[in-house]
């Protein structure tokens, strides 16, 4: 398994932890994540803490998320990365649609 | 279901026991007596299956085995081998030689149909098999060509530009035969260019369709004399809602303006391209502001762009992340360390894109992710003369006369460039498109005049540097936002002759003129403003002003050939 879910006590935030490579391999198990559970969390948490690539097809999964989350509403935050990862995000301007922290 | 059993045995009661008991199982049996029979019998039998003894007169039955086996070829005909022999050397040979079994004598009929039927199910098994490859390889060759002809057809919508002009150059690796990379460039009926490298997630076919509304919009806009912007804000639409939501193109566009020497630079999602100064030999970083195409909607979608100034030589180098991307055996990326060493090892600026290419290539064994490097250079204008492009006479029979007449005003001029809609009108006329690019000019000269000095009152001293083109065009902007009032009128009256026709455009502006008589007795080109005047002199037959000098009309007649 190289994806997980945490959900936070009060069940408004959903964590979704990706190990190892973000890429196109993972496309249905992250789909799985968040759209397995009953109610839509208010908050999304994406734990890159423990990924070490992160390709387009990746961008283009946290995009099908966001339009899943609510498109524009969507609260996601991008947690924990790696410099190598942020800056695939940061050069791709990713920082305008999720909060990259 | 009965197969047709081969037995090849010199023995005749071995072959009379052997014979009864297949034939027993239900199996149809042909016989021979040696090896050479054998051969024989199988190329006219087509046997499903072959008991073979293995001492026989003739050929042996070592021998008989591999003929048949090559005789057989793709084919699976399992043979079973009949010997006496039991050491453990004789009866590896037996498979050695393209044996698949052997069975001892005495024979037993329990084992022999069970032997049977385990055959059988492997050789229908193998038959599927190489049906289903068969199909695949068949349905593979057919998808190649398919793709080829497709790629025909993309290439065309793709390349119909000027990619070929002296100061551009590109290199592309397809990954597929489709690339998911698409490099377009085009002439503006201005004079000028603009290039768009994008890179679209993902590659191979579902890329390369979202390439062709991308090729077709930048071409046709830009035909239609479209600013970047505009061009960016229509592709960014069209591609929102063409694509799925996870898929989007990175893309870095430019306007290069070969008299006044300004780029217009929009990056979204690339890495960073570079700017090389001649004068410094220094390589400037230009970063991606925006995020990719095909994301945002209309409303949030941003074309602001950089805006630099380029020298004759200076050069933009564009590329797509698959060449930092590239990587090696070990899984290493090419980086933009390494990118950067090849910067500064270059010592002759001609080469450089050369050596990037080669530096990328020897360094990638395979590659997995399309790769796209484009190298603009700043050149002279005639450089960039206008070639005759040759444009199709489509409409034999269009709009052949009449009149129009446009009004413009303030929330119109603030953010609308109504040039290509005026041009539009224009080229509803028969044999009028020939004269597009000259058509464009002339509209652009008349509007900016009209707006810049009439509606806005801007001086034209400004613009005698090329360092006050920039502050004319920043106090231009300042001036359009606080317009409140003001108009631009368009009078545009077509009338056909025998060999061709005239348009007769009348442009008048909210301004409040000035004198043209004295304008009238100087030279267009004592003035570095003043070309817009002489540009439009060269161009049409009359050019008169009227009234309090708010009000220009031209002439342009044409003749069918």
């Amino acid at each position: 398994m190289t994806i997980s879910t945490i959900k936070s006590e009060d069940g408004k935030a959903l964590t979704i932890k990706i190990q190892g490579r973000f890429d196109f391999g993972e496309h249905q198990a992250f789909r799985d994540a968040y759209e397995r559970i009953p109610r839509r969390p208010a908050e999304y948490v994406i734990d890159l803490n423990e990924t070490t690539y992160l390709d387009s097809s990746a961008l283009g999964m946290l995009l099908l998320l966001r339009d899943h989350a609510g498109g524009d509403e969507a609260d996601i935050k991008i947690v924990n990365c790696k410099p190598d990862v942020k800056k695939i995000l940061l050069i791709s301007n990713f920082e305008q649609l999720f909060a990259i922290q | 279901m009965g197969l047709t059993i081969l037995i090849a045995d010199d023995t005749e009661t071995d072959r009379l026991i052997l014979r009864t008991i297949v034939n027993k199982l239900g199996h149809r049996v042909i016989i021979a007596t040696d090896g050479a029979e054998a051969i024989d019998l199988y190329q006219q039998e087509c046997p499903e299956l072959v008991l073979l003894d293995v001492m026989m007169p003739n050929v042996d039955g070592l021998e008989a085995a591999r003929q048949i086996k090559a005789l057989a070829g793709e084919e699976l005909v399992p043979i079973i081998f009949l010997t006496s022999l039991t050491d453990a050397e004789s009866l590896a040979r037996c498979l050695d030689v393209g044996g698949d079994d052997f069975l001892s004598k005495p024979y037993n009929a329990t084992i022999l149909r069970a032997k049977i039927n385990a055959f059988n199910r492997m050789r229908v098994m193998h038959n599927t098999l190489q049906e289903q490859r068969d199909k695949i390889v068949e349905h593979n060759q057919y998808l190649l060509h398919e793709q080829t002809v497709a790629k025909e057809i993309f290439d065309k919508v793709a390349h119909s530009g000027c990619l070929n002009a002296p100061n551009l150059r590109a290199v592309q690796s397809p990954f597929a035969i489709f690339n998911g990379d698409i490099v377009v460039a085009a002439r503006k009926p201005s004079g000028g260019m603009m290039v768009l490298l994008g890179d679209f997630a993902g590659h191979g076919l579902p890329a390369a369709i979202g390439a062709m509304p991308l090729a077709e919009i930048f071409y046709g806009m830009i035909n239609k004399g479209f600013s970047m912007p505009e061009v960016l804000a229509e592709i960014n639409n069209k591609l929102k809602k063409v694509l799925p939501v996870s898929s989007f193109c990175c893309a870095v566009m430019v306007d290069l303006d070969f008299t006044s020497k300004l780029v217009k630079l929009w990056i979204g999602g690339l890495p960073d391209c570079y700017l090389y100064r001649n004068c410094t030999g220094e390589f400037e970083a230009l970063t991606s502001q925006h995020l990719p195409l095909g994301i945002l909607g209309a409303q949030k979608f941003n074309a602001e762009y950089q805006l630099i100034e380029m020298a004759n030589d200076d050069r933009l180098l564009l590329m797509s992340d698959g060449v930092i991307e590239a990587q090696d055996e070990a899984k290493q990326f090419f980086g933009v360390e390494r990118l950067q060493q090849v910067f500064k090892q270059n010592n002759q600026i001609d080469s450089l894109f050369e050596e990037i290419r080669k530096s990328v290539f020897s360094f990638i064994g395979e590659p997995t992710d399309d790769l796209t490097m484009v190298e603009v250079m700043m050149v002279p204008p005639e450089t960039f003369a206008d070639e005759d492009e040759v444009f199709e006479v489509s409409a034999a029979r269009g709009a052949q006369n009449w009149a129009v007449n446009f009004e413009f005003r303030p929330e119109t001029l603030r953010n609308y460039n109504p040039i290509p809609l005026v041009l539009h009108c224009l080229m509803e006329i028969p044999g009028l498109g020939l004269h597009n690019s000259k058509l464009y000019t002339i509209l652009s000269e008349l509007y900016s005049n009209a707006l810049e000095h009439g509606v806005l009152q801007m001086s034209s001293s400004l613009k005698h540097s090329s360092q006050g083109f920039t502050e004319y065009y920043a106090e231009r902007e300042s001036r359009l936002r606080r317009l409140a009032q003001g108009y631009i009128r368009f009078a545009l009256n077509h009338v056909p002759t025998e060999q061709g026709g005239f348009v007769q455009i009348r442009v008048e502006d909210s301004g409040p003129g000035f004198d043209y008589q004295q304008l009238q007795n100087m030279k267009g080109d004592q003035l570095f403003h003043g070309r817009g005047i002489s540009l439009l002199r060269s161009f049409c037959q009359q050019v008169t002003y009227l009234g309090k000098g708010n009000c220009v009309e031209v002439v342009f007649s044409w003749t069918n050939d």
